[in-house]
């Protein structure tokens, strides 16, 4: 199948950086500990879309074996995202599980105020 | 039936704690789920020493998955580092399951002491299977494997601060290990390839250009977070301060430590020691390891937690072991190898004795462990021993790994490094120092409880790793011998 408008060459890869990008800022800048989640997330999804546009080649087709299909997408890094999300999954799932027991023992999800209270706490 | 196992066992290594985790929540039992994982941890340092003797007497060996060819199936492959590595890891776990019982029924709530021996198990499967795949993204499965289950490992420390030194931990090693997934796709990029023996093939002619100079800049920021790569290592003091005892135990043993096998996998088996010659990753390296032995040491004199302590003289320690790699010589990279072994067994003592500490006066604040010396002579005297390793003192395993990297900084006519390497060790002369004049020169304060010595399944762990040390640091054929044909293997190119 063609696609109705070519995509430039390189626009997926800009999209990768920006979104790597975006989510590592909001990593490092962000208080709010489920906004770190969140960006983490935001940075491991560009990771996924920099594997799956790399096994994609112009005009290619699922990989099925056919005779009428000659090119065919590289299945491999399809099915090492499938793992790497599975992971990604399991990690925002355990980084919330952490936030709420954070919640509970201290109140707030602030790092700012969080930090406050561990100091006062030593 | 035994022989026809045995050429299974890479895989067995990996499938046998992964089984045995899920059997422990069936069971949600307490003294269940900890004998599944002391027969599972002893099997495991059983196999590592078959496999060690296999791969001495026979070479590497090569074990496909479901019988796929490579590069097309995922390959485990086990040469003489990764053996060497294995059995550290597996040596760690079974002592410190015989270790565990008492010290995890104190620290942990009765019914989540089951949880901590399936997220052990699950942290001892990612580390045997990092230490034992040859498919760089498998590597990155079983990273996140030991990773996800050491988090919450972590977060079951008493305090509350426990579950704030996992959540940071968790990003900053998710971050790593996403850095290194970015580099392992760009590699795939250039070479089509994920076999680690097979990268090493096709990387060579693509080895200049810029995406494989990036994907080495990624891998080094990827694993340098894991690792606790100063200054990478902002996660590493408060995770092994606040994490329960016998959790600091295993983590500060093997997992920094599988971490700088991967570093080695990755600079030495697949790019090759060409590759610092395009990018000046040693010199970096040698900069970032003798900041780190010396302001790390510094830093910890000045800690008032004896667990944090030591956690710094960690991230000093895994300077120590940068600074062998970034040799690039058969020395250094001995010297690296070798204390990997010998840290593993010198920090896993020194916790152990902290583990013992904390079961017996509820605290590892250096200054409530006044006249511990007279109230647990056998303890303490373990302690002394230990740290005497920790300083290098001759007779101990630390001298061993010492002598080496001194004698490789001095063959490469590094003269500088080799006296910062003594001053970094001076310096932790003060830090322990500060902890044995405490335990031995100040009396118990007036109307503090009576305390007594640890009971003996405690004890016994102890001194067996206190005894080690001694023994490899006196019979050094094996680790010298294993360490020393690790590393030209890693300097002679493909594994």
């Amino acid at each position: 199948m063609q696609l109705p408008v070519e995509i430039p060459g390189l626009l997926n890869y800009w999209i990768v950086i920006v979104l790597m990008m975006v989510g590592f800022f909001v990593v490092i800048s962000h208080g709010n500990l489920v906004k770190k989640i969140v960006g983490l997330n935001v940075f491991q999804v560009s990771v996924f879309v920099l594997y799956i546009t790399m096994s994609k080649i112009d005009g290619g087709a699922a990989p099925i074996l056919d005779d009428a299909i000659k090119n065919y997408s590289n299945p491999l890094p399809h099915v090492l995202i499938l793992t790497a999300i599975v992971v990604g999954v399991a990690t925002t799932a355990l980084g919330l599980a952490l936030i709420v027991r954070i919640r509970d023992a201290y109140g707030t999800i602030e790092d700012d105020e969080i930090t406050n209270q561990e100091r006062d706490d030593a | 039936m035994l022989s026809s196992l045995s050429p299974h066992l890479p895989i067995i290594q990996v499938v046998l704690p992964l089984i045995a985790a899920p059997i422990c929540v069936i069971f949600r039992r307490t003294g269940v789920a900890w004998l599944i994982a002391l027969v599972v941890s002893w099997l495991s340092f059983g196999i590592s020493i078959v496999l060690l003797e296999q791969v001495i007497s026979n070479g590497p060996i090569s074990y496909l998955l479901g019988s796929w060819p490579t590069p097309w199936g995922i390959e485990y492959r086990v040469d003489i580092l990764s053996a060497f590595v294995m059995l550290i890891v597996t040596s760690i776990g079974a002592i410190v399951m015989i270790f565990a019982p008492n010290s995890v029924h104190m620290e942990i709530p009765p019914d989540r002491t089951y949880l901590f021996y399936t997220m052990y198990l699950l942290t001892f499967t990612g580390l045997l299977g990092i230490t034992i795949t040859g498919d760089a993204f498998n590597l990155f499965v079983f990273l996140e494997i030991s990773s996800l289950s050491s988090y919450v490992l972590i977060s079951l420390g008493a305090e509350r601060n426990a579950l704030t030194a996992a959540l940071r931990y968790l990003i900053l090693g998710t971050v790593g290990a996403t850095f290194y997934i970015i580099g392992v796709g760009l590699m795939y990029q250039m070479t089509g390839t994920l076999n680690i023996t097979d990268l090493a093939e096709r990387l060579p002619e693509v080895a200049s250009t810029k995406t494989i100079l990036v994907a080495i800049g990624f891998i080094t920021v990827g694993i340098g977070l894991k690792l606790g790569l100063f200054p990478l290592h902002v996660w590493l003091p408060n995770a092994y301060a606040y994490a329960p005892s016998v959790v600091t135990v295993f983590l500060a043993a093997t997992a920094t430590k599988v971490a700088v096998y991967m570093m080695l996998r990755v600079y030495f088996s697949i790019f090759g020691t060409k590759m610092f010659s395009a990018l000046p990753i040693d010199e970096l390296l040698l900069i970032l390891g003798l900041i780190a032995i010396l302001s790390m040491s510094a830093v910890a004199i000045y800690q008032s937690n004896a667990k944090r302590l030591l956690a710094y003289s960690s991230v000093a320690q895994v300077g120590y072991m940068v600074i062998g790699i970034s040799m690039v010589t058969t020395t250094g990279l001995t010297a690296t190898i070798l204390h990997l072994f010998n840290h593993a067994m010198i920090k896993c003592a020194l916790f152990l004795v902290l583990a013992a500490v904390f079961y017996r006066i509820k605290s590892v604040k250096i200054e409530d462990m006044a006249g511990l010396g007279k109230a647990m002579p056998y303890t303490m005297a373990a302690f002394i021993v230990a740290g005497f390793s920790l300083l290098g003192v001759p007779l101990t395993v630390g001298f061993i790994s010492k002598w080496y990297l001194i004698l490789g900084a001095l063959e490469k006519g590094w003269w500088p490094v080799a006296g910062l390497i003594v001053v970094s060790s001076l310096l932790a002369v003060i830090y322990f120092w500060k902890i044995i004049e405490i335990a031995y020169f100040k009396p118990r304060p007036e109307g503090a409880a009576e305390i007594s010595e640890v009971p003996l399944n405690m004890l016994l762990p102890i001194w067996v790793m206190v005894g080690s040390n001694v023994y490899f640091g006196m019979n050094t054929d094996l680790t010298v011998s294993a360490a020393m044909s690790a590393a030209k293997s890693l300097i002679g190119g493909a594994p």
